[in-house]
């Protein structure tokens, strides 16, 4: 797509960068994973694959294959220098139940995890909001808007419909928009530190 | 959940094929502290590598000639994650590759760090 050395130079970070950090954008095919991780991006979201072994899927979903196939999720990823010491990673994964084992390497060190959910199809997001209330991990919630999403949704009805805590943001959010993208990451960070904060409180 | 009735979601894709034969026929990494996000860079040039050096060990060090992170590096090369950490691993060990590490992954993140990140979303805004 892009040739030449100042392409090759843009790709690296700045040599002043000492760590990153990253989060985790979680949701459905098709939800606005990339497009989320896209509008906020200094780079072109880039696409990484990962692979998984058939032990680790379930087994219906192999129904009629190879016992040895290997599954390779595929993972859209961008990047935001924050600061000369610090660089952000956004890593896009599916959410269907098969890849929660994957997740599991992904999710460490992650700071939080950005759930996107679609209106119209609420139900597909019930079994990834479960398992990371399950393992603990700081989550928010963002509604992305599409044309044809219903009108009628307030937050707290969604809320409701999706059995969230009381305390998980959920936000309402287009994806294609930077700033909306940008207020979506930045309630999900406050939470996670409103949250840190809260278990730092509990006598050891 | 699928696209277009019968067609696969473009997020995964099933494969007979296995990738560890570039690892010599490892599938984890020879150290667990190279995640995703881990920053990677080369201590010299590609150059310097024995002669036995992979073909991909060398693609990865000429990669890595300035900061880059392990899944940056992989989707750049276009090899799997999994691979690219086993040689990132070994390189390290070699001398050859430098790992800024990520959070320790039983640290929880600190209030100062979670700050910076705020203050940086907040400042693109």
């Amino acid at each position: 797509m892009v040739s030449g050395s100042s392409a090759e130079d843009h790709r690296y970070l700045p040599d002043s960068v000492e760590q990153a950090v990253k989060l985790l954008v979680v949701g459905a095919f098709g939800v606005g994973k990339t497009t989320l991780i896209g509008s906020v991006s200094e780079i072109a979201p880039l696409r990484t694959e990962e692979t998984m072994t058939a032990a680790s899927i379930g087994v219906d979903d192999l129904a009629g294959l190879a016992a040895k196939t290997t599954t390779t999720v595929a993972m859209d990823f961008g990047r935001v220098t924050l600061n000369p010491r610090l660089a952000l990673y956004l890593f896009g994964t599916p959410g269907q139940r098969r890849f929660w084992d994957l997740w599991e390497g992904l999710a460490e060190g992650a700071l939080g995890v950005l759930v996107i959910v679609d209106t119209r199809r609420l139900e597909d997001s019930f079994e990834v909001l479960e398992q990371l209330e399950l393992r603990g991990l700081p989550f928010a919630v963002a509604v992305n808007h599409f044309p044809d999403t219903p009108r009628h949704h307030t937050v707290e009805n969604l809320r409701q419909a999706l059995d969230l805590l009381e305390e998980t943001p959920v936000v309402m959010c287009d994806a294609r928009q930077r700033r909306a993208s940008l207020d979506a990451l930045i309630t999900l960070v406050e939470y996670v530190m409103r949250s840190a904060e809260s278990a730092q409180e509990v006598p050891v | 959940m699928t696209g277009p009735r019968g067609a696969a979601p473009a997020d995964y894709q099933d494969t007979p094929l296995r990738p560890y034969v570039l690892t010599g026929g490892r599938a984890r990494p020879s150290r667990n502290t190279i995640a995703l996000d881990t920053l990677l860079v080369a201590t010299g040039p590609a150059s310097d590598l024995p002669v036995s050096a992979s073909r991909q060990e060398r693609a990865l060090l000429r990669m890595c000639t300035r900061l880059l992170s392990l899944a940056e590096a992989a989707a750049h090369l276009e090899l799997p994650v999994s691979v690219v950490s086993v040689l990132a691993s070994d390189l390290v060990d070699a001398g050859r590759l430098t790992a800024r590490t990520s959070i320790p992954p039983a640290a929880r993140p600190d209030q100062d760090l979670l700050q910076e990140v705020l203050d940086g979303l907040r400042k693109l805004r």
